[in-house]
């Protein structure tokens, strides 16, 4: 049997479109935070929190929160994808794989909420 | 030498195993596996494996060498032998028909799938539709694929998906004809393959380069089509 997917149309252009744009989100975000600390050796958490509690900052903190969450989801059902298939679990297959994509949208959702609310404190 | 190959005959045999077999070689000069393979079946007329052109042509012989896909008429022992040993298993991810024999139905289905044809809608002129010599010359190391399916029984994206992911050699031919300037089904053949899985399951760790016996590259060909939706679809 040949199938175009679980999911046809244009999702596979999409999500390879987010990841990418994600990824340079990512890059840039610990490429600031990352070269803020070279300029800023000695800083503290006061420091920190001055620098990321500007509204640019936040803006872009919460952009690559999002950034973060769409690209971890599209890996990791990719991953399910790759793995959790009926030559290893059988029958239950399915099942184990709607279990553990509702896992991670959870534990994702989860996490975003607490980084959101951590990042915006900052405000 | 030591040679261990992989049997199994689904009319006898419960599951698979190896057979271990000491082979006295000719101690003067290098041979390919396929010269290996016809002494043993000399012993054993039962030892199966297929066979045509013994000279990289048809593309019959692939299976794996020591863990790496290659074709067998044109793989010295010299290059494949490691300590002595050499062990033969047939090509990975596929059903065993009968020793190193694989059924290569899925393979096959999905070559089928990107239509590998030239399509093109307008009339047909007089003698035959021309090209430039530059455009010619992109087909180059495309069109010389012999589909032996080493490269895609090596890549994990089609051990996993064999019935989604349309694999390196399937790939490589749909860029074949999506870079050909006389077919001009381009924008179908992309929209055939923007889904989660057919071309974007290739994740670019190249074993399907690292095997390839005709050195092609479906990579690169698969990043092509990759380029091609994102500067035509978006």
């Amino acid at each position: 049997m040949v199938t175009n997917g679980s999911s046809p149309g244009r999702r596979g252009l999409v999500d390879f479109l987010v990841q990418r744009v994600s990824a340079v989100i990512l890059g840039l975000f610990a490429l600031c935070v990352g070269g803020w600390f070279a300029v800023n050796p000695s800083a503290g958490h006061a420091e920190l929190a001055g620098y990321l509690g500007t509204p640019v900052m936040l803006a872009f903190a919460s952009v690559a929160i999002a950034s973060l969450i769409a690209h971890t989801w599209i890996g990791m059902w990719t991953i399910g994808t790759d793995y959790l298939r009926p030559h290893y679990f059988g029958r239950v297959a399915r099942g184990v794989r709607l279990a553990y994509q509702v896992a991670v949208v959870l534990v994702l959702l989860a996490y975003g909420a607490w980084a959101i609310t951590v990042i915006w404190r900052l405000a | 030498m030591q040679v261990s190959v992989y049997r199994f005959n689904p009319e006898q045999d419960e599951s698979p195993r190896m057979q271990d077999l000491d082979v006295d070689l000719p101690p003067d000069r290098d041979m390919m596996v396929l010269d290996l393979l016809e002494m043993l079946k000399a012993k054993d007329p039962s030892l199966s494996y297929r066979r045509s052109c013994r000279e990289g042509v048809c593309g019959s012989d692939g299976m794996n060498m020591n863990g790496k896909n290659g074709l067998a008429c044109i793989t010295p022992l010299s290059e494949v032998v490691k300590r002595d040993r050499l062990e033969l298993r047939p090509l990975p991810g596929l059903p065993v028909i009968r020793d190193l024999v694989v059924d290569l139905t899925q393979f096959y289905k999905q070559y089928e799938r990107v239509k590998p044809y030239l399509i093109n809608d307008s009339p047909p002129p007089d003698q035959e539709r021309l090209q430039s010599p530059e455009e010619r010359e992109k087909l180059d190391g495309l069109y010389e694929c012999i589909l032996c399916a080493c490269c895609t029984t090596s890549c994990p994206s089609f051990w996993w998906n064999p019935d989604k992911f349309v694999g390196p050699a399937g790939l490589l031919q749909a860029y074949r004809f999506l870079a050909d300037s006389r077919d001009t089904a381009t924008a179908e053949r992309l929209a055939d393959l923007e889904d989660p899985f057919s071309v974007f399951r290739c994740r670019g760790i190249m074993n399907c380069v690292s095997v390839c016996p005709r050195d092609l590259n479906p990579t690169r060909a698969i990043g092509k089509i990759k380029s091609m939706m994102v500067t035509r679809g978006t």
